[in-house]
């Protein structure tokens, strides 16, 4: 299995008293809050542990694009991906993802993500994102566009990877006359292309989809969904499309705490994880995380069905009961990501090893743990500790 | 009165309307609530005049067809339709959405209209004057600030709140973001050419107006030639439903001038 650490990079120093003040820490939340200076500081101590996970052994160091909010410190990942280009020297960086789809004309992120793979020689890895629901109020897209937008912006980057330029695009959203990338991306045909989703059937299906094959990743859900939606991508491709997906298609992602004892654990992730939850997560209304056409009313009805299972889901011993997170001391952990890899077969894992409030102290200490008790285990797994798959007699939903 | 449902294509597209009533034809453009529920205005309204209410594509019976991108596209289907049923002089009454719907055909063609009332409608931008985001709040949100009253907005938002995630309000708010997200609610080219309206217009606004501001109001009146205006005290963002009784007096007194 490889292993990648995962930073959201949230501003860790907010003022957690906003939650009585402010609906949400999205798109409401002003901007005053942000301190520059202490910005100054999160950003370059974020970095720095990314690139000592670098040296530790971890298989690369991922980031992630959100907008006008304090959940997250990176409009645009590709600042902090280039950031890392020089100084991550061994590991792949990983953007999950850049929403192409959000803009006017993705080819720009294709040039940039070209630049990325050509100065690291090959070594990114490309999320297509279609940006979480509350992107399309804070860039302003009409969410009932998203996923025909997202498809052709797709289209249009991959041809622009691969085809030879100067070629006209001719799309519905996108119509450009001259494309003709310089550079063209290191990796061939293209960089790996990853599908981060909250396990939406369509990109399920998209992603799935014997023409890309790409990787499709869980993140942050509890185990019953991860469960559901893995499990799903390699029913869609023996089912509807008459493939065996391969497990290094499949990734999970999940914020990780260790520390000697479980309730050592506990006790020390227990404001941050619960701040993330409770703080930095919440939206101010439902419309805001899932506006109109963002998904297919079919999707929209399984998602919001188990959101409800999930409701009142703020404590850390609830978190780690439904599978959230994974938190306690490295044998329990690596008894858990074991048990769940032989389960589900998933040959990427992503783990948050920072979250919500917690400070370097902590995070540096988690990192240093897990690189040298949990890391080099998970790095053995192999296809062949997986139980493996059986097609349920029923389709799936 | 009687409605009945019916069906026409127009432009190889499914359009589902309800019918009712004798005389002078009348085409009611409804808002995003859409019409599932089929204000008591239109049986009034059904007793002198051939009320003639379709579902807007993406509402109600009425699918969405793969090329209809804008109210743009509304406009000359709705342009259709009228010649299709062969309405002649007949009485546009378009609500919030409907009420931009009726402008976007009334600069287009004006062949077949006699005239125009709309209610509060959608359409336009004026800066600093900012519409409520009916998308970013919720349902049930949305449904109480639509009224001017405290209980009515209660019940409405209680009643919004139990059926949000029923297939067809899904389907509803899919179509109200497909014709009003980007940018909110107004085409920035049509303020340019209402001068082109030549029918008599009459503008209906609350004073209580927490969707679209009442400020909408005389902004409408100064772009469309000879437009009354007519505001209502206490009421909100549906006047044809808070305050149905002022609203059909205010369009008798203009519709049979």
């Amino acid at each position: 299995m490889k292993v990648m650490v995962f930073y959201l990079m949230p501003y860790a120093d907010l003022d957690q008293g906003i939650k009585d003040k402010y609906r949400s820490a999205w798109i409401v939340l002003p901007n005053t809050y942000f301190d520059p200076v202490k910005g100054h500081a999160l950003y370059n101590r974020y970095l720095d542990e990314l690139e000592l996970c670098d040296e530790l052994g971890f298989d690369g160091v991922c980031v992630n694009e959100h907008h006008q909010t304090a959940y997250g410190m990176m409009p645009s990942p590709v600042v902090t991906a280039s950031a890392l280009a020089r100084s991550i020297k061994k590991g792949r960086i990983a953007i999950l993802g850049n929403a192409f789809c959000l803009r006017e004309n993705p080819l720009t992120l294709a040039e940039e993500h070209a630049m990325i793979d050509v100065i690291t020689g090959g070594r990114l890895i490309s999320g297509f994102v279609r940006g979480v629901g509350s992107e399309y109020f804070s860039l302003g897209q009409n969410p009932v566009y998203s996923l025909e937008r997202h498809q052709e912006a797709h289209d249009l980057v991959v041809r622009a990877w691969t085809e030879p330029g100067p070629f006209a695009f001719e799309g519905k959203h996108y119509h450009f006359e001259y494309v003709n990338l310089w550079p063209r991306p290191f990796q061939q045909p293209h960089p790996p292309i990853w599908c981060p989703s909250m396990g939406s059937r369509e990109t399920i299906e998209w992603a799935a989809h014997p023409h890309r094959k790409y990787v499709y990743l869980q993140n942050f859900s509890p185990r019953v969904a991860v469960g559901k939606y893995l499990n799903l991508y390699r029913e869609i491709a023996q089912r509807q499309y008459g493939y065996e997906a391969a497990s290094d298609r499949i990734g999970y992602g999940a914020p990780v705490y260790l520390a000697a004892t479980d309730q050592q654990a506990i006790d020390e992730a227990r404001p941050h994880i619960e701040s993330l939850f409770n703080v930095f997560l919440p939206k101010f209304s439902e419309m805001m995380f899932y506006p109109p056409g963002y998904m297919s009313p079919e999707s929209l009805l399984n998602v919001m069905q188990l959101k409800k299972a999930n409701a009142g889901g703020v404590k850390i011993e609830a978190l780690i009961e439904r599978g959230i997170i994974f938190c306690g001391s490295p044998e329990t952990v690596r008894a858990q990501i074991t048990e769940a890899h032989a389960d589900l077969g998933f040959q990427e894992f992503l783990c948050m090893l920072q979250f919500g409030s917690m400070p370097a102290e902590l995070s540096v200490k988690n990192i240093r743990l897990f690189a040298s008790e949990v890391l080099p285990a998970l790095q053995g797994l192999n296809v062949g500790d997986y139980r493996g798959f059986e097609l349920p007699k029923q389709a799936a939903e | 009165m009687p409605f009945q449902s019916q069906t026409i294509e127009i432009n190889g597209s499914k359009l589902a309307f309800q019918r009712g009533g004798k005389g002078e034809p009348l085409l009611f453009l409804h808002g995003t609530e859409g019409l599932s529920q089929r204000p008591q205005f239109l049986d009034d309204l059904a007793a002198k005049y051939d009320v003639i209410a379709p579902d807007h594509p993406g509402y109600g019976q009425s699918p969405t067809p793969e090329w209809m991108d804008d109210v743009s596209d509304l406009a000359y289907t709705y342009l259709d339709l009228m010649k299709a049923l062969d309405l002649r002089a007949a009485h546009i009454v378009g609500h919030s959405l409907g009420g931009w719907i009726a402008l976007e055909m009334a600069v287009r063609s004006q062949e077949r209209i006699g005239d125009l009332t709309l209610l509060a409608p959608a359409g336009i931008h004026v800066k600093g004057q900012q519409k409520a985001d009916i998308f970013m709040i919720d349902p049930d949100e949305q449904a109480r600030l639509a009224y001017a009253d405290d209980k009515l907005g209660a019940a409405a938002a209680e009643e919004a709140n139990a059926v949000k995630y029923q297939d067809i309000a899904i389907r509803e708010r899919i179509a109200s973001a497909r014709f009003g997200w980007k940018p909110r609610f107004y085409n920035p080219r049509l303020g340019r050419w209402l001068h082109r309206i030549e029918v008599p217009a009459l503008l209906i606004w609350g004073d209580s107006d927490r969707i679209f501001p009442p400020a909408y109001g005389p902004a409408f009146q100064a772009l469309i030639p000879g437009a009354e205006l007519v505001t209502l005290k206490n009421c909100g963002h549906l006047p044809h439903v808070e305050k149905r009784l002022e609203t059909l007096a205010a369009m008798q007194t203009f519709m049979t001038r």
